[in-house]
Protein backbone atom coordinates (compact mmCIF):
# COMPACT_ATOMS: atom_id res chain seq x y z
CA UNK A 1 0.00 0.00 0.00
CA UNK A 2 3.18 2.16 0.79
CA UNK A 3 3.87 1.72 -2.96
CA UNK A 4 0.80 2.52 -4.22
CA UNK A 5 1.03 5.95 -1.99
CA UNK A 6 4.57 6.61 -3.15
CA UNK A 7 2.98 6.50 -7.05
CA UNK A 8 0.16 8.50 -6.57
CA UNK A 9 2.73 11.43 -4.85
CA UNK A 10 4.74 11.24 -7.26
CA UNK A 11 2.20 11.13 -10.61
CA UNK A 12 1.38 14.48 -8.44
CA UNK A 13 5.23 16.26 -8.48
CA UNK A 14 5.01 15.18 -12.07
CA UNK A 15 2.44 16.65 -13.37
CA UNK A 16 2.60 20.20 -10.97
CA UNK A 17 5.85 20.78 -12.76
CA UNK A 18 3.83 22.58 -15.87
CA UNK A 19 2.77 25.48 -14.03
CA UNK A 20 2.56 27.28 -17.06
CA UNK A 21 0.21 24.60 -18.38
CA UNK A 22 -1.82 24.50 -15.36
CA UNK A 23 -2.95 28.12 -15.65
CA UNK A 24 -3.46 27.59 -19.97
CA UNK A 25 -5.93 25.08 -18.76
CA UNK A 26 -7.57 26.67 -16.58
CA UNK A 27 -7.88 30.01 -18.34
CA UNK A 28 -9.07 27.65 -21.47
CA UNK A 29 -11.74 26.11 -19.67
CA UNK A 30 -12.93 29.38 -18.22
CA UNK A 31 -13.80 30.37 -21.43
CA UNK A 32 -15.96 26.99 -22.29
CA UNK A 33 -17.43 27.85 -19.24
CA UNK A 34 -18.81 30.83 -19.71
CA UNK A 35 -19.81 30.57 -23.23
CA UNK A 36 -21.65 27.21 -22.23
CA UNK A 37 -23.04 29.01 -19.16
CA UNK A 38 -24.95 31.43 -21.41
CA UNK A 39 -26.02 29.11 -23.58
CA UNK A 40 -28.17 26.48 -20.75
CA UNK A 41 -28.89 30.04 -19.32
CA UNK A 42 -30.08 31.26 -22.29
CA UNK A 43 -32.33 27.48 -23.17
CA UNK A 44 -33.83 28.08 -19.30
CA UNK A 45 -34.95 31.52 -20.11
CA UNK A 46 -35.90 30.15 -23.58
CA UNK A 47 -38.58 27.44 -21.82
CA UNK A 48 -39.43 29.62 -18.98
CA UNK A 49 -39.59 27.50 -16.09
CA UNK A 50 -37.04 24.36 -15.11
CA UNK A 51 -35.59 21.70 -17.61
CA UNK A 52 -35.39 17.92 -15.70
CA UNK A 53 -34.56 19.36 -13.03
CA UNK A 54 -32.25 22.17 -13.65
CA UNK A 55 -32.70 25.50 -12.65
CA UNK A 56 -30.61 28.56 -13.15
CA UNK A 57 -28.25 28.17 -10.45
CA UNK A 58 -28.18 24.40 -11.08
CA UNK A 59 -27.08 24.68 -14.40
CA UNK A 60 -24.93 27.27 -13.55
CA UNK A 61 -23.33 24.72 -10.86
CA UNK A 62 -23.46 21.82 -13.30
CA UNK A 63 -21.52 24.18 -16.38
CA UNK A 64 -18.66 25.15 -13.82
CA UNK A 65 -18.52 21.95 -12.26
CA UNK A 66 -17.88 19.95 -15.40
CA UNK A 67 -15.30 22.64 -16.14
CA UNK A 68 -13.55 22.17 -13.11
CA UNK A 69 -13.44 18.46 -13.18
CA UNK A 70 -12.38 18.37 -17.11
CA UNK A 71 -8.90 18.42 -15.56
CA UNK A 72 -9.00 15.96 -12.88
CA UNK A 73 -11.17 13.28 -14.79
CA UNK A 74 -9.08 12.19 -17.97
CA UNK A 75 -12.02 12.07 -19.83
CA UNK A 76 -10.19 12.24 -23.35
CA UNK A 77 -8.25 9.52 -22.18
CA UNK A 78 -4.52 8.83 -22.76
CA UNK A 79 -2.45 6.77 -24.50
CA UNK A 80 1.00 6.45 -22.59
CA UNK A 81 0.14 2.68 -22.35
CA UNK A 82 -0.82 2.54 -25.91
CA UNK A 83 2.49 3.38 -26.52
CA UNK A 84 4.22 1.26 -24.24
CA UNK A 85 2.68 -1.68 -26.00
CA UNK A 86 3.14 -0.70 -29.31
CA UNK A 87 7.28 0.22 -28.63
CA UNK A 88 7.68 -3.13 -26.45
CA UNK A 89 8.43 -1.14 -23.10
CA UNK A 90 4.84 -2.66 -21.67
CA UNK A 91 7.76 -5.52 -21.34
CA UNK A 92 9.38 -3.56 -18.73
CA UNK A 93 6.12 -2.72 -16.63
CA UNK A 94 5.34 -6.72 -16.32
CA UNK A 95 8.64 -6.96 -14.77
CA UNK A 96 8.06 -4.64 -11.96
CA UNK A 97 7.14 -5.93 -8.61
CA UNK A 98 3.71 -4.07 -9.02
CA UNK A 99 0.68 -4.24 -10.74
CA UNK A 100 0.73 -2.44 -14.32
CA UNK A 101 -2.67 -1.38 -13.79
CA UNK A 102 -2.32 -0.18 -10.24
CA UNK A 103 1.10 1.69 -10.76
CA UNK A 104 -0.67 3.83 -13.88
CA UNK A 105 -4.37 4.09 -11.59
CA UNK A 106 -1.99 5.46 -9.05
CA UNK A 107 -0.47 7.86 -11.18
CA UNK A 108 -3.36 8.94 -12.81
CA UNK A 109 -4.76 9.52 -9.46
CA UNK A 110 -1.84 12.03 -8.21
CA UNK A 111 -2.15 13.93 -11.91
CA UNK A 112 -5.95 13.95 -10.62
CA UNK A 113 -5.38 15.60 -7.36
CA UNK A 114 -2.84 18.53 -8.84
CA UNK A 115 -5.27 19.22 -11.30
CA UNK A 116 -8.00 19.34 -9.16
CA UNK A 117 -6.13 21.89 -7.23
CA UNK A 118 -4.41 23.69 -9.26
CA UNK A 119 -6.89 23.85 -12.25
CA UNK A 120 -10.27 22.52 -11.00
CA UNK A 121 -10.94 25.47 -8.01
CA UNK A 122 -9.47 28.52 -9.50
CA UNK A 123 -11.89 28.05 -12.88
CA UNK A 124 -14.77 26.92 -10.28
CA UNK A 125 -14.09 30.83 -8.10
CA UNK A 126 -14.13 32.14 -11.63
CA UNK A 127 -17.66 30.90 -12.19
CA UNK A 128 -18.69 31.54 -8.42
CA UNK A 129 -17.63 35.44 -9.60
CA UNK A 130 -19.37 35.38 -12.92
CA UNK A 131 -22.33 33.50 -12.38
CA UNK A 132 -24.94 33.16 -9.54
CA UNK A 133 -24.07 29.74 -8.46
CA UNK A 134 -25.82 26.86 -6.83
CA UNK A 135 -23.18 25.13 -4.26
CA UNK A 136 -23.78 22.05 -2.69
CA UNK A 137 -26.62 21.99 -1.01
CA UNK A 138 -25.04 20.46 2.89
CA UNK A 139 -21.72 18.72 4.26
CA UNK A 140 -23.76 15.45 2.85
CA UNK A 141 -23.29 16.61 -0.46
CA UNK A 142 -20.11 17.96 -0.16
CA UNK A 143 -18.84 14.52 1.43
CA UNK A 144 -20.65 12.29 -1.30
CA UNK A 145 -19.81 14.62 -3.73
CA UNK A 146 -15.88 13.83 -3.41
CA UNK A 147 -16.26 10.30 -3.27
CA UNK A 148 -18.17 10.56 -6.44
CA UNK A 149 -15.41 12.39 -7.79
CA UNK A 150 -12.50 10.37 -7.04
CA UNK A 151 -15.05 7.13 -8.56
CA UNK A 152 -15.20 9.10 -11.49
CA UNK A 153 -11.34 9.37 -12.10
CA UNK A 154 -11.34 5.65 -11.21
CA UNK A 155 -13.79 4.76 -14.38
CA UNK A 156 -12.25 7.02 -16.46
CA UNK A 157 -8.82 5.53 -15.90
CA UNK A 158 -10.16 2.09 -16.00
CA UNK A 159 -12.02 2.36 -19.05
CA UNK A 160 -9.26 4.40 -20.83
CA UNK A 161 -6.81 1.86 -19.78
CA UNK A 162 -9.27 -1.15 -21.97
CA UNK A 163 -8.79 0.91 -25.13
CA UNK A 164 -4.93 1.68 -24.57
CA UNK A 165 -4.22 -2.12 -24.00
CA UNK A 166 -6.40 -2.95 -27.58
CA UNK A 167 -2.96 -2.09 -29.01
CA UNK A 168 -1.68 -5.59 -28.60
CA UNK A 169 -4.15 -6.81 -30.75
CA UNK A 170 -4.26 -3.83 -33.14
CA UNK A 171 -1.78 -1.87 -34.76
CA UNK A 172 -3.61 1.66 -35.05
CA UNK A 173 -5.64 2.19 -31.68
CA UNK A 174 -6.08 5.85 -32.78
CA UNK A 175 -9.67 5.50 -34.31
CA UNK A 176 -10.95 3.66 -31.85
CA UNK A 177 -9.22 6.01 -28.90
CA UNK A 178 -11.33 9.03 -31.48
CA UNK A 179 -14.78 6.98 -31.10
CA UNK A 180 -13.99 6.72 -27.64
CA UNK A 181 -13.63 10.30 -26.94
CA UNK A 182 -16.45 11.63 -28.95
CA UNK A 183 -19.27 8.98 -27.64
CA UNK A 184 -17.72 9.45 -24.15
CA UNK A 185 -17.85 13.40 -24.34
CA UNK A 186 -21.65 13.43 -25.39
CA UNK A 187 -22.75 10.55 -23.19
CA UNK A 188 -20.83 11.54 -19.85
CA UNK A 189 -23.17 15.15 -20.08
CA UNK A 190 -19.93 17.63 -20.69
CA UNK A 191 -21.74 19.43 -23.51
CA UNK A 192 -25.13 19.37 -21.89
CA UNK A 193 -26.38 17.00 -19.09
CA UNK A 194 -28.17 13.61 -19.92
CA UNK A 195 -31.77 13.93 -18.25
CA UNK A 196 -32.51 16.98 -21.00
CA UNK A 197 -31.42 13.93 -24.12
CA UNK A 198 -34.48 12.69 -25.47
CA UNK A 199 -35.73 9.76 -24.10
CA UNK A 200 -33.46 6.77 -26.77
CA UNK A 201 -30.29 8.71 -26.24
CA UNK A 202 -30.35 8.90 -22.55
CA UNK A 203 -31.05 4.96 -22.42
CA UNK A 204 -28.54 4.69 -24.04
CA UNK A 205 -26.29 6.20 -21.73
CA UNK A 206 -27.91 5.39 -19.10
CA UNK A 207 -26.88 1.71 -20.37
CA UNK A 208 -22.98 2.72 -20.59
CA UNK A 209 -19.88 3.98 -18.08
CA UNK A 210 -20.11 7.52 -19.57
CA UNK A 211 -22.23 9.06 -16.89
CA UNK A 212 -20.03 7.54 -14.15
CA UNK A 213 -17.19 9.86 -15.59
CA UNK A 214 -18.92 13.17 -15.34
CA UNK A 215 -23.17 13.52 -14.93
CA UNK A 216 -23.13 11.59 -11.31
CA UNK A 217 -20.81 13.64 -9.79
CA UNK A 218 -22.00 16.78 -11.35
CA UNK A 219 -25.68 16.17 -10.32
CA UNK A 220 -24.46 15.16 -6.68
CA UNK A 221 -22.50 18.63 -6.49
CA UNK A 222 -25.02 20.80 -8.41
CA UNK A 223 -27.38 19.84 -5.88
CA UNK A 224 -29.97 18.09 -8.30
CA UNK A 225 -29.50 14.79 -7.06
CA UNK A 226 -29.98 14.69 -3.30
CA UNK A 227 -31.13 12.40 -0.46
CA UNK A 228 -31.52 8.50 -1.14
CA UNK A 229 -30.62 9.22 -4.73
CA UNK A 230 -27.27 10.12 -4.11
CA UNK A 231 -26.67 6.40 -2.73
CA UNK A 232 -28.13 4.81 -6.38
CA UNK A 233 -25.83 7.51 -8.48
CA UNK A 234 -22.69 6.52 -6.30
CA UNK A 235 -23.37 3.01 -6.18
CA UNK A 236 -23.70 3.00 -10.33
CA UNK A 237 -20.27 4.37 -10.04
CA UNK A 238 -18.96 1.71 -7.75
CA UNK A 239 -20.49 -1.12 -10.05
CA UNK A 240 -18.75 0.72 -13.14
CA UNK A 241 -15.49 1.22 -11.69
CA UNK A 242 -15.50 -2.69 -10.52
CA UNK A 243 -16.25 -3.97 -13.67
CA UNK A 244 -14.11 -2.06 -15.75
CA UNK A 245 -10.70 -2.35 -13.74
CA UNK A 246 -11.36 -6.19 -13.43
CA UNK A 247 -12.05 -6.17 -17.66
CA UNK A 248 -8.70 -4.36 -17.64
CA UNK A 249 -7.23 -7.13 -15.59
CA UNK A 250 -8.16 -9.93 -18.02
CA UNK A 251 -7.37 -7.48 -20.90
CA UNK A 252 -3.92 -7.24 -19.77
CA UNK A 253 -3.32 -11.04 -18.56
CA UNK A 254 -5.01 -11.88 -22.04
CA UNK A 255 -2.34 -9.14 -23.78
CA UNK A 256 0.55 -10.48 -22.10
CA UNK A 257 0.30 -14.15 -23.11
CA UNK A 258 0.01 -12.59 -26.28
CA UNK A 259 2.66 -10.42 -26.52
CA UNK A 260 6.01 -11.13 -28.27
CA UNK A 261 8.84 -8.43 -27.56
CA UNK A 262 12.12 -8.58 -30.16
CA UNK A 263 15.30 -7.91 -28.88
CA UNK A 264 17.57 -8.39 -25.67
CA UNK B 1 4.96 33.22 -60.60
CA UNK B 2 4.58 29.69 -61.56
CA UNK B 3 8.21 28.44 -60.63
CA UNK B 4 7.81 29.87 -56.82
CA UNK B 5 4.58 27.96 -56.41
CA UNK B 6 6.43 25.00 -58.00
CA UNK B 7 7.82 23.66 -54.76
CA UNK B 8 4.55 23.68 -52.29
CA UNK B 9 2.56 22.29 -54.82
CA UNK B 10 5.09 19.67 -54.96
CA UNK B 11 5.18 19.49 -50.83
CA UNK B 12 1.65 19.52 -50.84
CA UNK B 13 1.48 16.83 -52.95
CA UNK B 14 2.83 14.63 -51.61
CA UNK B 15 1.76 15.44 -47.83
CA UNK B 16 -1.74 13.98 -49.72
CA UNK B 17 -0.07 11.19 -51.13
CA UNK B 18 1.08 10.13 -48.02
CA UNK B 19 -2.12 10.19 -46.28
CA UNK B 20 -3.31 7.97 -48.81
CA UNK B 21 -1.55 5.08 -48.35
CA UNK B 22 -2.86 3.28 -45.47
CA UNK B 23 -6.31 3.01 -46.83
CA UNK B 24 -7.61 1.75 -43.93
CA UNK B 25 -6.53 4.13 -40.95
CA UNK B 26 -7.21 7.24 -43.48
CA UNK B 27 -10.66 5.90 -43.45
CA UNK B 28 -11.35 5.69 -40.30
CA UNK B 29 -9.93 9.25 -39.81
CA UNK B 30 -12.32 10.61 -41.95
CA UNK B 31 -14.94 8.85 -39.87
CA UNK B 32 -13.85 9.99 -36.63
CA UNK B 33 -13.91 13.66 -38.15
CA UNK B 34 -17.40 12.89 -38.98
CA UNK B 35 -18.10 11.59 -35.43
CA UNK B 36 -16.95 14.81 -34.33
CA UNK B 37 -19.15 16.89 -36.74
CA UNK B 38 -21.95 14.86 -35.74
CA UNK B 39 -21.64 14.99 -31.54
CA UNK B 40 -21.26 18.82 -32.38
CA UNK B 41 -24.76 19.08 -34.59
CA UNK B 42 -26.15 16.58 -31.48
CA UNK B 43 -25.92 19.77 -29.07
CA UNK B 44 -27.56 21.56 -30.82
CA UNK B 45 -30.28 19.36 -31.67
CA UNK B 46 -30.63 18.40 -28.22
CA UNK B 47 -31.38 21.84 -27.04
CA UNK B 48 -33.82 22.09 -29.35
CA UNK B 49 -35.32 18.76 -28.49
CA UNK B 50 -36.07 21.25 -25.01
CA UNK B 51 -36.96 24.79 -26.02
CA UNK B 52 -38.49 25.77 -29.81
CA UNK B 53 -36.39 28.93 -29.80
CA UNK B 54 -32.54 29.69 -28.54
CA UNK B 55 -31.33 33.13 -28.64
CA UNK B 56 -33.97 34.32 -30.93
CA UNK B 57 -33.31 31.77 -33.90
CA UNK B 58 -35.50 28.51 -34.13
CA UNK B 59 -34.26 25.12 -35.24
CA UNK B 60 -34.05 26.07 -38.54
CA UNK B 61 -32.14 29.58 -38.57
CA UNK B 62 -29.63 27.53 -35.29
CA UNK B 63 -28.82 25.13 -38.58
CA UNK B 64 -27.66 27.71 -40.56
CA UNK B 65 -25.50 29.31 -37.86
CA UNK B 66 -23.85 25.96 -37.09
CA UNK B 67 -23.47 25.06 -40.88
CA UNK B 68 -21.50 28.51 -42.02
CA UNK B 69 -19.52 28.71 -38.56
CA UNK B 70 -18.15 24.55 -38.70
CA UNK B 71 -17.77 25.18 -42.49
CA UNK B 72 -15.19 28.01 -41.79
CA UNK B 73 -13.51 26.48 -39.15
CA UNK B 74 -12.84 23.08 -40.84
CA UNK B 75 -11.85 24.71 -43.84
CA UNK B 76 -9.18 26.87 -41.66
CA UNK B 77 -8.56 23.74 -40.27
CA UNK B 78 -7.44 22.23 -42.96
CA UNK B 79 -5.46 24.97 -44.52
CA UNK B 80 -3.77 25.86 -41.21
CA UNK B 81 -4.88 23.70 -38.33
CA UNK B 82 -1.63 21.87 -38.09
CA UNK B 83 -0.22 25.27 -36.61
CA UNK B 84 -1.49 23.56 -33.44
CA UNK B 85 1.29 21.46 -33.97
CA UNK B 86 4.30 24.60 -33.70
CA UNK B 87 4.53 24.11 -29.68
CA UNK B 88 5.99 20.27 -30.21
CA UNK B 89 8.50 21.47 -33.58
CA UNK B 90 9.21 24.33 -31.12
CA UNK B 91 10.37 21.83 -28.17
CA UNK B 92 11.94 19.25 -30.46
CA UNK B 93 14.17 21.95 -32.67
CA UNK B 94 12.63 21.06 -35.73
CA UNK B 95 11.69 24.97 -36.48
CA UNK B 96 15.34 25.50 -37.12
CA UNK B 97 15.52 23.16 -39.61
CA UNK B 98 12.56 24.73 -41.56
CA UNK B 99 14.50 28.23 -40.96
CA UNK B 100 17.02 26.64 -43.74
CA UNK B 101 15.16 25.81 -46.47
CA UNK B 102 14.76 29.03 -48.68
CA UNK B 103 11.28 29.36 -48.43
CA UNK B 104 9.21 31.64 -45.92
CA UNK B 105 8.72 29.70 -42.46
CA UNK B 106 4.73 30.45 -42.83
CA UNK B 107 4.10 29.46 -46.15
CA UNK B 108 6.18 26.27 -45.30
CA UNK B 109 4.42 25.08 -42.21
CA UNK B 110 0.57 25.78 -43.83
CA UNK B 111 2.16 23.22 -46.60
CA UNK B 112 4.04 21.39 -44.47
CA UNK B 113 0.65 19.41 -43.68
CA UNK B 114 -3.21 19.48 -45.44
CA UNK B 115 -5.18 16.55 -43.15
CA UNK B 116 -7.35 15.59 -45.83
CA UNK B 117 -9.43 13.36 -42.68
CA UNK B 118 -10.87 16.97 -41.76
CA UNK B 119 -13.26 16.97 -44.69
CA UNK B 120 -15.23 14.74 -42.16
CA UNK B 121 -16.18 17.62 -40.43
CA UNK B 122 -16.58 19.50 -43.57
CA UNK B 123 -19.12 17.01 -44.85
CA UNK B 124 -21.59 17.39 -42.20
CA UNK B 125 -21.61 21.49 -41.86
CA UNK B 126 -22.67 21.41 -45.95
CA UNK B 127 -25.10 18.41 -45.24
CA UNK B 128 -26.58 21.28 -42.32
CA UNK B 129 -26.12 24.15 -44.88
CA UNK B 130 -28.07 22.34 -47.60
CA UNK B 131 -30.40 21.35 -45.19
CA UNK B 132 -30.98 25.03 -43.55
CA UNK B 133 -30.98 26.83 -46.69
CA UNK B 134 -33.58 24.35 -48.72
CA UNK B 135 -36.57 24.35 -45.55
CA UNK B 136 -35.75 27.85 -44.25
CA UNK B 137 -37.95 30.79 -45.49
CA UNK B 138 -35.41 32.63 -47.53
CA UNK B 139 -36.10 36.05 -49.86
CA UNK B 140 -33.36 34.70 -52.86
CA UNK B 141 -31.25 37.06 -54.83
CA UNK B 142 -28.22 37.69 -55.94
CA UNK B 143 -27.33 39.69 -52.69
CA UNK B 144 -28.04 36.31 -50.80
CA UNK B 145 -25.98 34.41 -52.82
CA UNK B 146 -23.38 37.05 -52.59
CA UNK B 147 -23.44 37.18 -48.97
CA UNK B 148 -23.10 33.88 -48.51
CA UNK B 149 -19.73 33.30 -50.53
CA UNK B 150 -18.73 36.43 -49.03
CA UNK B 151 -19.26 34.75 -45.49
CA UNK B 152 -17.83 31.37 -46.39
CA UNK B 153 -14.50 32.97 -47.72
CA UNK B 154 -14.23 36.09 -44.78
CA UNK B 155 -15.29 33.17 -42.27
CA UNK B 156 -12.76 30.65 -42.98
CA UNK B 157 -9.60 33.95 -43.03
CA UNK B 158 -11.28 35.03 -39.52
CA UNK B 159 -10.16 31.16 -38.43
CA UNK B 160 -6.87 31.07 -40.21
CA UNK B 161 -6.29 34.59 -38.80
CA UNK B 162 -6.74 33.00 -35.32
CA UNK B 163 -4.89 30.33 -35.58
CA UNK B 164 -1.74 31.59 -37.66
CA UNK B 165 -2.28 34.25 -34.34
CA UNK B 166 -1.83 31.34 -31.62
CA UNK B 167 0.94 30.01 -33.84
CA UNK B 168 2.79 33.37 -33.70
CA UNK B 169 2.06 33.10 -29.66
CA UNK B 170 3.39 29.67 -28.84
CA UNK B 171 7.15 31.16 -29.86
CA UNK B 172 6.14 32.98 -26.36
CA UNK B 173 4.47 30.44 -24.19
CA UNK B 174 5.78 26.70 -25.65
CA UNK B 175 4.63 24.89 -22.11
CA UNK B 176 1.66 27.39 -22.26
CA UNK B 177 0.28 26.36 -25.65
CA UNK B 178 -3.36 26.11 -24.74
CA UNK B 179 -3.90 29.73 -23.85
CA UNK B 180 -4.66 29.73 -27.58
CA UNK B 181 -7.44 27.13 -27.39
CA UNK B 182 -9.16 29.53 -25.31
CA UNK B 183 -9.61 32.06 -28.87
CA UNK B 184 -9.05 28.97 -31.47
CA UNK B 185 -11.39 26.43 -30.35
CA UNK B 186 -13.31 28.59 -28.10
CA UNK B 187 -14.00 31.08 -30.71
CA UNK B 188 -15.38 28.02 -32.97
CA UNK B 189 -18.02 27.26 -30.22
CA UNK B 190 -18.84 30.89 -29.74
CA UNK B 191 -19.32 31.34 -33.15
CA UNK B 192 -22.07 28.33 -33.31
CA UNK B 193 -24.00 29.84 -30.85
CA UNK B 194 -26.69 32.64 -31.57
CA UNK B 195 -25.16 35.66 -30.39
CA UNK B 196 -27.93 36.72 -27.95
CA UNK B 197 -27.38 34.25 -25.25
CA UNK B 198 -24.16 36.05 -24.38
CA UNK B 199 -24.58 39.08 -22.10
CA UNK B 200 -23.82 42.39 -24.11
CA UNK B 201 -19.97 43.07 -23.10
CA UNK B 202 -19.51 39.44 -23.91
CA UNK B 203 -21.24 40.02 -27.70
CA UNK B 204 -19.04 42.60 -28.01
CA UNK B 205 -16.09 41.04 -27.17
CA UNK B 206 -17.06 38.16 -29.64
CA UNK B 207 -17.64 40.92 -32.38
CA UNK B 208 -14.79 43.94 -32.13
CA UNK B 209 -11.97 41.60 -30.30
CA UNK B 210 -12.06 38.01 -31.41
CA UNK B 211 -14.48 38.66 -34.17
CA UNK B 212 -16.03 35.19 -34.60
CA UNK B 213 -19.44 37.00 -34.69
CA UNK B 214 -19.46 37.72 -38.04
CA UNK B 215 -18.45 33.88 -39.26
CA UNK B 216 -22.29 32.85 -38.97
CA UNK B 217 -24.45 34.68 -36.57
CA UNK B 218 -24.65 37.83 -38.58
CA UNK B 219 -24.61 36.67 -42.00
CA UNK B 220 -27.46 34.47 -40.62
CA UNK B 221 -29.78 37.35 -39.14
CA UNK B 222 -29.26 39.24 -42.49
CA UNK B 223 -30.11 36.58 -44.74
CA UNK B 224 -33.14 35.38 -43.03
CA UNK B 225 -34.28 38.90 -42.32
CA UNK B 226 -34.19 38.27 -38.92
CA UNK B 227 -35.62 41.30 -36.80
CA UNK B 228 -35.01 42.71 -34.00
CA UNK B 229 -31.38 42.76 -32.58
CA UNK B 230 -30.13 45.89 -31.78
CA UNK B 231 -26.55 44.79 -31.79
CA UNK B 232 -26.95 42.95 -35.03
CA UNK B 233 -27.97 45.73 -37.65
CA UNK B 234 -28.29 43.86 -41.30
CA UNK B 235 -25.33 46.11 -42.62
CA UNK B 236 -23.11 44.34 -40.29
CA UNK B 237 -23.25 41.20 -42.06
CA UNK B 238 -21.09 42.79 -44.91
CA UNK B 239 -18.79 43.58 -42.58
CA UNK B 240 -17.28 40.33 -42.27
CA UNK B 241 -14.55 40.60 -45.40
CA UNK B 242 -13.32 43.87 -42.86
CA UNK B 243 -13.33 41.80 -39.85
CA UNK B 244 -11.29 39.24 -41.82
CA UNK B 245 -8.78 41.61 -42.68
CA UNK B 246 -8.44 42.95 -39.36
CA UNK B 247 -7.95 39.47 -37.91
CA UNK B 248 -5.50 38.98 -40.51
CA UNK B 249 -3.79 42.37 -39.61
CA UNK B 250 -2.96 41.31 -36.21
CA UNK B 251 -2.18 37.61 -36.75
CA UNK B 252 0.48 38.82 -39.14
CA UNK B 253 1.69 41.27 -36.08
CA UNK B 254 2.11 38.12 -33.93
CA UNK B 255 3.47 35.67 -35.85
CA UNK B 256 6.03 38.45 -36.74
CA UNK B 257 6.96 39.23 -32.96
CA UNK B 258 7.25 35.53 -32.50
CA UNK B 259 9.29 34.76 -35.52
CA UNK B 260 11.16 37.55 -34.15
CA UNK B 261 11.32 36.38 -30.40
CA UNK B 262 12.07 33.04 -32.13
CA UNK B 263 16.41 32.34 -31.22
CA UNK B 264 16.94 29.15 -32.29
CA UNK B 265 16.69 25.27 -30.64
CA UNK B 266 20.79 25.84 -30.25
CA UNK B 267 20.99 22.55 -31.60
Amino acid sequence: MSTFWLLVRAGFRRHSTYRLALLAGMATNSVFGVIRASILLAALASAGTDIAGYDAPTAVAFVWWGQALLGTVNLWGFQEVNDRVRTGDIAVDFLRPVDPQLAYLAGDLGRAGINLLARGLPALAIGALLFHFAWPPGALSWASGLVSVLLAVVVAFAGSFVVNLLAFWLVEVRGIRMLYMIVGGLLSGLYLPVPWFPGWLQTIAQWSPFPSMLQNPLDILAGRVVGVDVISAVGVQVFWAVALLGLGQFVLSAGRRRLEVQGG
Amino acid sequence: MGDRLEPYRVLLASRMRAQMQYRASFVTDILGTVGVGLAEFAEVWVIFHNVNVLGGLDFTAALLVFALSNIAFSLADLFVGHLDRLPTYIRAGQVDSFYVRPLPLLAQLMTSDLSLRRVGRLSVALVALTVALTTADIAWSAAVVALLVVTIVSGTAIFSALFTAAGGLQFFLVDGAEFTNSFTYGGSYAAQQSQQVFPDPLRIFWTFVIPTAFVAYLPAVTILEIPGDRLAPWWLAWCTPLAAGLAWTIAGLCWRAGTRHYQGAGG
